[in-house]
């Protein structure tokens, strides 16, 4: 027997007006605009475009403010609004190397060509609840301190400058004219390769690879890792148009890299040397792109020959849990209903518990 | 057709050059620096669309570890399109974000940067500041960037010969 339930329509309308009107809050507050999201809840936003897989600062803020300030529901907003977007193609691969730096640290090198520029970062802070920034009458204007010089215009990467011995693995661009894996158009398929687990771990959920991270370091999946170099800036998108056939630079993107160093001892096909994991994504947000580096290079346990243990190393295993669209989902979906799954499984334990108490009665005879 | 931009620096035209370099001014500009450059135009030409301004995305691809083998990092909103002005010249709109407006002004910019009447006078007016003020933004971030980099000195511990 099918039975249709209706009647939940209007309830559902007048849950949408409820939500409308908890989302304003307290009337007599004045209402956020997008353009305080975007210039002061930028790492928000950031988080918002990289997990959503979207570079568009204004449509993250407008998720952010739909969303009430939960990011995990901003970044399923955007990802869907994507798909609504026709696709011209794909960039040229961006050039770091070219980055116009607003910060870059290395934890490997001390002294290193460019210099260590600590730039807008929260790690030297005291992370002392900031008063001032509750008063009411505001900051004001708060000015940075100007240098007289800019920093130079193109810092090399650590990792290719500091290799004269080759006692860290190169990068080379292999490749160049095949394809290139896109979990945007194709499903992930096993054994992922690096291009497929990169682009899954860059829109992976923050939390999640953040933990994973953390427990190779704490022994599950030992790394060593040493944080060659972090860097944050704009970098150019060059893209050739159909029309064209040549580059143009489209616009430009703030990205942050993170460039892990990790000792490896060596295997029958490598001599012992450091071995790299690599992090990238839109805006800033180092904890992420370190997490994401300390996971590709656990990921990275089949190519170099080392036995695969842990949660960090298993491919299936992070790289189909990491999507917090996919996994929001699939733990939210339980609050549809169930009803008639629910009747069924009560009938069997009703039978189940029959048959149990005969059973009981029978061997107490 | 996608041979790397290095790879085609070596035998570009100037004119492509030429090009590439406005189109890159025009596309990084705000949209409210077009407006007032527009503005400005004594005569506002007519045009008809070749492709009416259209929002999409471009696939963003980024190297492993910077100088690696490609792989996609995440998309990002653009505006396109293409017009054609009375005297033939086309001009061709490709922009970051979703302004339908920056991405018009940009390809009747860059149709009219292509009528060798008038490039020259264009290059000083609009070009040439619009360039300016984005170096100017970026160096003025950079010099900011630049006052908190470490500088290291060694404390001497002890007494050497």
């Amino acid at each position: 027997m099918y039975v249709a339930v209706k009647g939940g329509e209007q309830a559902i309308l007048n849950s949408h007006k409820l939500v409308a009107e908890e989302r304003r809050g307290d009337a007599a507050v004045p209402e956020l605009t997008l353009n305080q999201i975007k210039e002061q809840m930028q790492l928000a936003v950031d988080r918002v475009m990289t997990e959503g897989s979207l570079y568009d600062r204004d449509l993250a803020a407008l998720a952010i403010k739909q969303a009430q300030g939960d990011l995990v529901e901003a970044i399923f907003l955007l990802r869907a609004y994507r798909t609504t977007l026709t696709r011209f193609g794909e960039t040229q691969p961006i050039d770091t190397a070219q980055m116009a730096v607003r910060r870059r640290v290395s934890a490997a090198y001390k002294d290193l060509p460019g210099g260590q520029i600590l730039g807008p970062s929260y790690d030297y802070t005291h992370r002392l609840l900031d008063f001032a920034l509750a008063a009411e009458e505001g900051v004001g204007e708060p000015e940075a301190a100007v240098a007289d010089e800019a920093v130079d215009d193109s810092i090399p990467r650590v990792t290719d400058i500091l290799n004269h011995e080759g006692l860290i693995e190169e990068e080379l661009a292999f490749g160049d004219d095949g394809p290139v894996a896109d979990l945007t158009r194709e499903p992930m398929a096993f054994p992922a390769e690096r291009d497929m687990r990169l682009q899954n771990l860059a829109r992976g959920d923050e939390g999640f690879l953040l933990a994973l991270g953390y427990s190779t370091q704490r022994g599950f999946g030992r790394n060593h890792p040493f944080a060659g170099e972090i860097r944050l800036g704009e970098v150019a998108v060059e893209f050739v148009p159909e029309e064209l056939g040549f580059p143009i630079e489209i616009g430009e993107v703030t990205v942050t890299e993170c460039q892990m160093i990790n000792q490896f001892a060596g295997s029958a096909e490598r001599p012992p040397q450091f071995t790299r994991g690599y992090g990238l994504a839109f805006g800033h947000c180092e904890r992420k792109t370190m997490a994401m580096a300390l996971v590709d290079r656990a990921l990275r346990a089949r190519e170099l020959d080392e036995s695969i243990e842990y949660p960090a190393q298993d491919e299936e295993f992070v790289l189909y849990h990491s999507d917090n669209v996919e996994a929001s989902g699939f733990v939210q979906h339980l609050k549809l209903p169930h009803y008639v799954d629910f009747q069924s499984e009560l009938q069997l334990i009703r039978s189940l518990r029959r048959r149990h108490d005969e059973d009981h009665r029978e061997a107490a005879e | 057709m996608e041979a790397p931009a290095s790879e085609e620096a070596g035998k570009m035209d100037p004119a492509q050059a030429a090009r590439q370099r406005w189109m890159s001014v025009l596309a990084k500009a705000q949209l409210s620096e077009l407006e007032s450059a527009w503005k400005e135009m004594p005569q506002k030409p007519d045009f008809d669309w070749l492709r009416a301004p259209e929002t999409g995305m471009v696939m963003l691809r980024a190297r492993t570890g910077g100088t690696g083998s490609q792989f996609n990092i995440g998309q990002m909103t653009v505006t396109r399109c293409a017009l054609r002005l009375a005297n033939g010249s086309a001009g061709l709109g490709y922009v970051q974000g979703r302004s339908k407006r920056h991405a018009e002004l940009a390809a009747l910019f860059d149709a009219l940067l292509q009528d060798g009447t008038q490039a020259a006078d264009l290059e000083v007016k609009v070009i040439t500041p619009l360039q300016a003020q984005q170096i100017s933004r970026r160096k003025e971030a950079s010099k900011k960037a630049n006052s908190t980099k470490v500088n290291f000195f060694t404390l001497v511990r002890g007494e050497n010969d």
